[in-house]
């Protein structure tokens, strides 16, 4: 088996003495799609971040494969009016790209048309697709997407998770991805890893609606309207069983929770 | 007839519009408008510290802008306290330190409303050596971090991960604008350093289709407030800085009046 691109072991993060990572290890294996999902506050940026190095947990270890390329696309991205900058500029802000390989990218997730367009211009859903455009200008092995349907309508979220789909088939990256969507989630997904401090349950997207743990996180009435679920954090924290934490930092110090 | 004076004043300013442009666009779109001011505050601690060391007011107010900018920098990473707040303590507590310093000072009496509102109809050869050789420091300077600035300014965690040392870059610009705060408070002083920051910048704002655009136009504006400014200060005997910043202000309005581009 192929090493794993990414490899985060028994991660804590801890804020003021609560636990906002507990106990967390999975691996990305090379061209996988992997979503987390989760209520609010469940620490799904969290752990975004740190599987990209932008926060150093407080314990456990992030191995990533050697020369390993991350494309990144934000949760949100929000251009200030004032701030004149064109989608070819922002195409190779921090890269050196030529014209071609810039409208290749952009014709990939269907942007061609944008190449010229202001980026404050942009619709929801354009933005998304050229910030994942920019995203493959890398050549990524992992793609890292932090909620890539935000504030896109729902026949635009369809299209897009039909597009990350087809970016992992054309170009063999894995894909790491935080969405609050479990309907749509399910049709692009190869695994899913449902946190809330720590992984409450992981399994195929077809198993993972019989899990009962999962079915008492989110209560099996969201089954058939799962785009009109309201996540309750607190509610959820409780109604699901951890005991405690088993983590060096709990251990360590009496007062984290 | 422009006395010696009036083409002193007018170099001088022409310099210092020529950095605020530039600097300014990066002012307006990271909303640093509240750090300009504390930078600006601060300048007055510079100016008392100048006369109690014996050293050139300028040389001590670019110091003590560099100290507060680093300063806040540090006290920034540890997120205790919103932004917001460090920079009202630190700029108010600059500010007022500065005042006390100077009422300590007895046998000198600083005349503090040349360095509130400028003084720039009273700049020697000297400083306009300082005032030009510090813009270009800075204007090269800020070239040089031009594209990882504007990668921090859309997105601090995307630049990070594309390789941009973003840390690195904010403090260099913070010290670049603290260098840059000390030669503009000569000409339209410390209460008005913030508006030619900010008001040449948004004149353009609309008339900008690139970053570099709108820099260069900001540089312009500026240039534009100062010679009219000016020209207004001479023939109305006004005082010169405040009317250079009435000139941006005006400027800047007329600019909106202009139909919207396509």
């Amino acid at each position: 088996m192929a090493e794993p691109l990414l490899d985060l072991e028994r991660i804590c993060l801890v804020r003021q003495g609560r636990h906002i990572l507990e106990n967390v290890s999975c691996q990305i294996e090379p061209g996988e799609i992997l979503t987390l999902i989760g209520p609010n506050g469940a620490g799904k940026t969290s752990l975004l971040r740190v599987a990209l190095g932008l926060m150093p947990p407080d314990s456990g270890e992030v191995r990533r494969s050697e020369d390993l390329r991350i494309g990144y696309m934000p949760q949100k991205l929000i251009v200030d009016r004032t701030f004149p900058l064109s989608v070819s500029r922002f195409m190779r802000l921090t890269g050196r790209f030529t014209e071609r390989q810039m409208e290749q990218a952009l014709d990939e997730v269907g942007a061609g048309r944008l190449y010229n367009a202001g980026l404050a211009d942009l619709s929801g859903g354009e933005l998304q697709r050229v910030l994942l455009g920019r995203a493959l200008l890398r050549r990524p092995q992992l793609l890292v997407l932090d909620e890539p349907v935000q504030g896109v309508d729902v026949q635009g979220q369809v299209e897009l998770f039909e597009l990350i789909g087809k970016l992992r088939d054309n170009f063999g990256c894995a894909v790491l991805m935080v969405s609050h969507d479990l309907h749509l989630v399910m049709a692009a997904t190869d695994r899913v890893i449902c946190l809330n401090q720590h992984i409450c349950c992981t399994g195929t997207p077809a198993a993972i609606q019989q899990d009962e743990q999962f079915l008492k996180l989110f209560g099996s009435a969201i089954l058939p309207h799962l785009a009109i679920y309201n996540h309750d954090a607190q509610h959820q924290h409780d109604s699901c069983p951890h005991q405690g934490c088993s983590c060096p930092m709990g251990e360590r110090d009496a007062d984290v929770r | 007839m422009f006395a010696d004076f009036m083409l002193r004043a007018l170099i001088a300013g022409i310099g210092v519009a020529l950095v605020a442009g530039p600097f300014g666009t990066f002012v307006v779109w990271r909303r640093m408008a509240y750090f300009g001011d504390t930078l600006a505050h601060s300048a007055l601690l510079g100016v008392a510290l100048g006369f109690l060391l014996e050293v050139d007011p300028m040389f001590a107010v670019m110091l003590v802008c560099l100290l507060v900018a680093l300063l806040l920098f540090f006290l920034q990473r540890q997120q205790r306290l919103p932004s917001d707040t460090l920079l009202g303590i630190l700029s108010h507590s600059a500010l007022s330190l500065g005042l006390v310093v100077i009422a300590f000072m007895d046998e000198l009496r600083i005349d503090l409303l040349t360095y509130l509102f400028g003084d720039i109809l009273a700049v020697g050869s000297k400083d306009i050596w300082l005032i030009y050789s510090s813009a270009f420091i800075a204007l090269v300077l800020l070239m040089w971090l031009w594209r990882p600035l504007l990668a921090i300014t859309l997105h601090e965690d995307l630049a990070r991960v594309e390789g941009v040392r973003v840390d690195l870059v904010q403090l260099s610009f913070s010290c670049l604008l603290a260098l840059v705060v000390a030669i503009m408070m000569k000409v339209v002083g410390l209460l008005l350093i913030t508006s030619l920051f900010i008001l040449p910048a948004a004149a353009v704002r609309r008339l900008s289709r690139s970053p570099e655009q709108m820099a260069a136009l900001a540089a312009v504006a500026g240039v534009i407030s100062v010679c009219a400014g000016l020209y207004g200060s001479w023939q109305f005997d006004t005082p010169a800085g405040p009317s250079i910043v009435v000139a941006a202000a005006l400027l800047f309005a007329l600019l909106q009046l202009l139909p919207a581009r396509q």
